[in-house]
């Protein structure tokens, strides 16, 4: 049993209107370090023994249907479990 | 002429899609449901607007999956017309069957009112009863309307012609170049946020939406009856 973490994030060129909107409530609880928030979605996905390429296996998930890749970008990492 | 009303889980608009058809067309029009895999009895597929799959991971996105948008693709691909409108729209974005994505309203809010649209190309198979750069009435709900592509996508889309509304005064939700509808290359797929089906009785408000549907029955016949 293996378990990838996929990392869902809006591309650089794509504005965040929700990250925006958290940004201006911490600046208003006085965090005015904080330069930008980009949301994003995390997915954890417990993958059982399988013939495929897991990296392929992945991907091809990924640019199928977990990522939208117009306008989203993804990475994951494997985490191998016992 | 017979048309397809999609209905996935979560779609909310198909009800309203079927009587604007039925009642205000008298045309054909039947229900499919979203495991169907044949559409070939029908002349036109209409996407309505809702929350098909609860809008869960992104709008649009699990509909995709669906056996019957297999089968709006090869319809697409025969040429013959496809509508989607709101969640619709979402759908056919995420199908790649129309360029960009509709990500969430700038202004993070769900958007509900009526807005005036510009008709910018009325030279096509769903706006040919409207005059050029007409202003029409029509409702919008959505929460992710707010069209996005890449700077390649937005002048191919203007060079071709393509952008076939847009918001006209209010942009309700930070689109881009305010665009509300966009159709593929060929001419056959239109996406649109504001819901046509939604204004097709002048004592509900307006029937500005039903001129779309009219212009879509008009080129089939045109076609198909000599």
């Amino acid at each position: 049993m293996t378990k990838v973490k996929i990392y869902v994030t809006l591309r650089e060129s794509v504005l965040d209107p929700q990250g925006s909107a958290v940004q201006g409530s911490l600046a208003k609880m006085g965090y005015n370090e904080v330069q930008d928030i980009r949301i994003g979605k995390y997915l954890e996905v417990v993958v059982g023994d399988t013939e495929r390429d897991l990296d392929s296996l992945v991907k091809e998930m990924c640019e199928k249907l977990l990522a939208n890749t117009v306008i989203e970008d993804y990475r994951y990492e494997v985490e191998e479990a016992n | 002429m017979k048309f397809a009303v999609l209905v996935f889980p979560g779609s909310n608009c198909d009800i309203d899609m079927y009587h604007a058809i039925k009642d205000e067309l008298g045309e054909e029009v039947e229900y499919v449901w979203h495991d169907a895999t044949d559409l070939s009895e029908f002349d036109g597929v209409l996407v309505p607007g809702g929350f098909s799959y609860g809008d869960y991971l992104r709008c649009g996105a699990m509909a995709n999956q669906s056996n019957v948008m297999a089968e709006v693709k090869k319809f697409a691909e025969a040429g013959k017309p496809v509508l989607g409108v709101c969640n619709g729209f979402q759908i056919l974005t995420e199908a790649g069957l129309l360029p960009g994505a509709l990500l969430r309203n700038q202004n993070l809010k769900f958007m509900c009112r009526t807005v005036g649209l510009k008709v910018e190309n009325n030279d096509t198979l769903f706006t040919n009863q409207y005059e050029a750069g007409q202003i029409i009435n029509l409702p919008i709900a959505h929460g992710e309307g707010n069209y996005f592509c890449d700077d390649e996508t937005l002048a191919e889309l203007k060079a071709n012609n393509r952008i076939v509304f847009t918001y006209s005064g209010e942009n309700p939700n930070g689109s881009l170049e305010d665009i509300a509808g966009i159709m593929n290359e060929r001419g056959n797929v239109l996406g649109m946020m504001p819901h046509p089906e939604r204004a097709v009785e002048a004592l509900l408000g307006s029937d500005d939406g039903l001129k779309i549907f009219k212009s879509i029955v008009k080129m089939w016949r045109e076609s198909h009856v000599s």
